[in-house]
């Protein structure tokens, strides 16, 4: 693995994600988002976990942003009223930022100084059907239900909503 | 080669650190739902980022990879059951603005 080609990556992905926060276009927000996924993604085959990066490119670069823009087309713009007053409080809100930074640094420069981690081995095999299918059954039932309660919540949402409309 | 994988670990981490502080300020700073949502996303991704290299550096990657499946599953989940709970805020709001939403203020 090449630790400059991951540091122009990881750069990149920090650029898109900054954009995705900073831009005022929700829809733009939502492309930066994609990007960042899809930088993520590169970042996960040049770490040399395939299976986990294709997930993240067709999941979370395509059907994340497609629900993001359909969810962004569905609802109203902001008025360039709002636009106007939001730009003029934007400046107040930026204070948070250094002082975070500032935290940061001071937590980041502590675990410096004490660089000890300790890498602990879990399980002896390395195939990812093994650890998937046999290690992790309990968490793949875990998984299902979670998927059944997202789609019930989603068939409530819209059942709600066409009771609204009647 | 210890040493190689705690340099790999210490770069990731950083670059991570500070996607995280990204995603955290842009759910602090932000009044819109969506936006929110985006911020959730990229905090999101910076865990599953940590999760690979974690598994990188400790040679353990099948176990990584698939603690990341299971983590991108459950984003997605969320990501589709807020993305209605926000249509159906607008809907009864008409707005995507949190500091509309007082009813539930004590």
């Amino acid at each position: 693995m090449t630790l400059d080609l991951n540091f122009v990556l990881l750069t990149a992905m920090i650029v898109s994600a900054v954009w995705a926060v900073m831009t005022r276009s929700l829809l733009m927000s939502a492309v930066g988002l994609a990007v960042t996924s899809i930088i993520l993604t590169m970042l996960m085959f040049n770490l040399g976990s395939p299976l986990a990066a294709v997930f993240e490119l067709s999941v979370c670069a395509g059907l994340i942003t497609v629900v993001f823009v359909s969810t962004i087309s569905l609802t109203k713009p902001i008025t360039r009223c709002e636009l106007k007053e939001k730009t003029k409080n934007r400046i107040k809100r930026y204070w948070y930022l250094p002082v975070i930074l500032v935290v940061l640094f001071v937590v980041l420069g502590f675990y410096m100084v004490y660089p000890e981690i300790n890498f602990l081995g879990l399980y002896p095999s390395n195939d990812v059907r093994d650890v998937m299918w046999k290690l992790r059954t309990t968490d793949i039932m875990g998984q299902m239900i979670i998927l059944l309660a997202g789609v019930f919540g989603v068939v409530v949402l819209f059942k709600e909503r066409a009771k609204d409309d009647e | 080669m210890m040493n190689d994988s705690a340099n790999i670990f210490w770069v990731f981490s950083i670059f991570t650190i500070l996607l995280f502080v990204c995603g955290f300020y842009c759910l602090m700073v932000t009044r819109n739902f969506i936006r929110a949502l985006i911020g959730l996303e990229i905090l999101t991704k910076a865990v599953t980022l940590l999760i690979i290299v974690a598994g990188y550096v400790s040679n353990r990657m099948a176990l990584a990879q698939s603690m990341a499946i299971t983590l991108i599953v459950v984003e997605v989940v969320v990501i589709a059951v807020a993305a209605g709970i926000i249509f159906g805020i607008f809907k009864k709001t008409g707005a995507l603005n949190v500091a509309k939403l007082r009813n539930l203020k004590g």
